[in-house]
């Protein structure tokens, strides 16, 4: 059986969470799974059920755009303390992009349909994880922004 | 620290090509033999290339400033002259008036954490200050280079970045734009390498050299994290041609890049940096 007591640990360890109080994480701890994926693994694919978030606890994965006859195009990896997975929050909760894992990767993953239910019945709660999801999807649509600019083509 | 032009500045010196080397699809590396009496330089300064019939373009020196045998200047195919001298070969004559500008603060940096934050061919007038700090290495705290190109195959200096993060005392971090499977790196914005590098924003010189876009993402990410104006060094790329700071061709606001660049310190050119069109 899963501790729930110890997941709320591993999730105040993530960065994401900083601040947050203890009966608010416990909250979202119910909803909570650690998981381990090796290289190689496929934890999400594009088009498919947005039904997890995760918290990367450390390793690494890649955010890939499927190509047909080829192999993904990877547009950003990310890292230790980063998140992903925001598909959950945004109708139809579909997955934007593959996510591969590029080296052993031990993350903290929330189950969707869990969290959904608990924020209806506490607006703050969910005020509150929005709150800190916006400045991480801020962050990323800049660093987007970013690497559109094309910066070190020849000019 | 001082390295001048040895004669009259407007009067090149001929060198001939000693190597010649490709290092990307558009960009290459020469080496000129400056002679028995070596060519002193300070890491960041430039000299003025001159392709005769074709013209003279300013170029960053990107050797080691420990071993003056050598002149070494990485070159990006873009122009009229750099096409030139993409053309030349070993034993083919090129003019050099230098060394011009100023330099990157390893003095001032002593004792401080260094960060080097690189784009594209911007790693190449950072390598002298990379190659005289590990020549140093015990006078400066944690070293971190960070660099960030388009592209796997558009990473310049492969071979050196991969020794430079084979090193126990310096911390290297590479990332691009984007690529395919066979990359098991980074993929991102080189201003996402920041948060990870660990150095103290308070006790840090930073260098920084690439696209200016590039760099001004970079200064907001370092001012986020506490790093002050004063600490953060750029170098600035304008159209120099006489590169005494007589002709005026590059001037910036109330600086001449030529003379009083082209490294600077972000503090000094800051509200310049916020003018549209200059």
């Amino acid at each position: 059986m899963v501790k729930v007591e110890g997941l709320d640990k591993l999730l105040a360890e993530h960065p994401f969470f900083d601040g947050m109080d203890d009966a608010s994480r416990k909250t979202l701890a119910g909803c909570a799974r650690n998981e381990c994926f090796d290289v190689g693994d496929m934890i999400a694919k594009e088009g498919q059920p947005a039904e997890r978030f995760y918290f990367i606890r450390s390793g690494s994965v890649a955010l890939e755009f499927h190509t047909p006859g080829q192999d993904g195009l990877i547009i950003e990896t990310l890292h230790d303390g980063d998140v992903f997975g925001w598909s959950w929050m945004v109708p139809p909760y579909e997955w934007s992009y593959d996510i591969r894992v590029t080296e052993l990767t031990r993350v903290t993953s929330l189950e969707a349909t869990c969290l959904r239910k608990k924020l209806k019945k506490d607006n703050a709660l969910g005020f509150e994880l929005y709150s800190r999801f916006m400045p991480v999807i801020a962050k990323r649509l800049y660093s987007a922004r970013q690497q559109l600019t094309d910066m070190y083509a020849k000019k | 620290m001082s390295a001048k032009a040895k004669t009259d500045p407007m009067v090149p010196e001929l060198m001939s090509i000693s190597v010649r080397r490709k290092e990307l699809a558009d960009t290459f590396t020469i080496e000129l033999d400056p002679g028995k009496a070596g060519f002193e330089f300070l890491p960041g300064q430039f000299n003025m290339l001159y392709a005769f019939g074709v013209g003279e373009v300013p170029i960053s020196i990107s050797g080691d400033p420990a071993e003056p045998e050598s002149l070494v200047h990485t070159i990006r195919d873009v122009g009229a002259v750099t096409n030139a001298l993409s053309k030349m070969k070993k034993g083919d004559q090129v003019g050099v008036r230098g060394p011009f500008g100023s330099c990157w603060p390893v003095g001032e940096a002593e004792g401080s954490d260094v960060v080097i934050v690189a784009g594209g061919i911007g790693l190449a007038p950072l390598r002298p200050a990379i190659d005289h700090i590990l020549t140093n290495r015990s006078k400066y705290g944690r070293f971190v280079i960070l660099y960030g190109a388009r592209s796997p195959e558009d990473i310049l200096y492969m071979n050196q970045l991969q020794k430079w993060r084979g090193r126990l005392d310096t911390y290297v971090d590479v990332t691009v734009d984007h690529a395919g499977r066979d990359w098991a790196g980074n993929v991102g914005v080189v201003t996402r390498l920041i948060g990870r590098a660990n150095f103290d924003p308070r006790h840090t010189k930073v260098m920084i050299c690439g696209p200016e876009i590039m760099m001004r993402f970079t200064i907001k990410e370092l001012n986020q994290i506490g790093v002050s104006k004063e600490d953060i060094y750029v170098s600035m790329e304008r159209n120099m041609k006489c590169a005494i700071g007589h002709c005026g061709h590059c001037q910036f606001g109330g600086h001449f890049v030529c003379k009083d660049g082209p490294v600077f310190s972000y503090a000094r050119i800051e509200s310049l940096l916020q003018v549209r069109g200059l």
